[in-house]
């Protein structure tokens, strides 16, 4: 349900003007509700940004969905994050 | 990727059947900016709120569709006793909420000057909502236009 309302509250944002990107960790969903941006990541509910206390994992999750940003296909963007070796 | 086989059983009942929202486009605002010109604001559906701030209403079968007001200042250590789901395991929230909210992150862009600046406020939203109307018709279009009018540039919107 979560990620149904991420990407709700994303579509109004968006709608009022705003750049936005989120990270889902169901792809099917985002599929439907269609975000602007989304990166879908490999891990468990709970954990968007894949493990506590991993500030360097976090920081190469965030520089991936804002990397989105700067795409210029047009919306939906849809990727899937890879973890560094 | 997240497997609806992690969830306890009566949730995962329920999304088996649960028909989602379906739209066949998206809203689009390119960025202008580069990010490093950006002010952000985060938006989390962790149902994280204050402490002098009333909880979510588990209770409401549909989902509570309110919001809460997270200030920039806020301590993260302090925020996760907050919220706990019947859905799936908070330990690890509990260790960490950049894990959910990551605000300790972003206030490290901010200093590497990646980014412009953050936000003086973020929002909080609770995640289980089966019947979003309210969120789509007015709680969401309500936080939208408060960021509108903070000059914020780009929100980073994090599930659980």
């Amino acid at each position: 349900m979560c990620n149904q309302s991420v990407g709700l509250i994303q579509r109004a944002v968006e709608e009022a003007g705003i750049s936005t990107v989120s990270i889902t960790l169901v792809e099917s969903i985002a599929k439907q509700v269609k975000p602007p941006r989304a990166l879908v990541v490999p891990y468990r509910f709970g954990h968007p940004l894949g493990e506590p206390n991993n500030p360097t994992l976090q920081h190469a999750i965030i520089a991936e969905a804002l990397a989105l940003l700067a795409d210029k296909t047009p919306p939906p963007i849809l990727r899937v994050f890879v973890e560094p070796v | 990727m997240a497997s609806f086989s992690e969830l306890a059983l009566r949730f995962r009942l329920f999304t088996m059947a649960y028909r989602y929202q379906r739209y066949d486009t998206s809203p689009n605002t390119p960025l202008r900016l580069p990010l490093s010109r950006c002010r952000v604001a985060l938006i989390t559906t962790a149902g994280f709120h204050l402490p002098e701030q009333p909880p979510f209403d588990e209770t409401v079968d549909s989902g509570d569709c309110s919001y809460r007001e997270i200030p920039n200042t806020v301590d993260t250590q302090t925020l996760p006793i907050a919220h706990k789901s019947h859905a799936y395991d908070t330990t690890d929230t509990e260790i960490d909420a950049n894990l959910v909210f990551p605000l300790d992150r972003f206030r490290e862009l901010e200093t590497e000057g990646k980014i412009a600046s953050l936000n003086y406020r973020h929002f909080s939203f609770m995640g289980a909502i089966t019947k979003p109307r309210q969120l789509i018709r007015q709680t969401a279009p309500e936080v939208s236009r408060l960021l509108k009018s903070d000059q914020v540039d780009v929100v980073f919107l994090t599930p659980v």
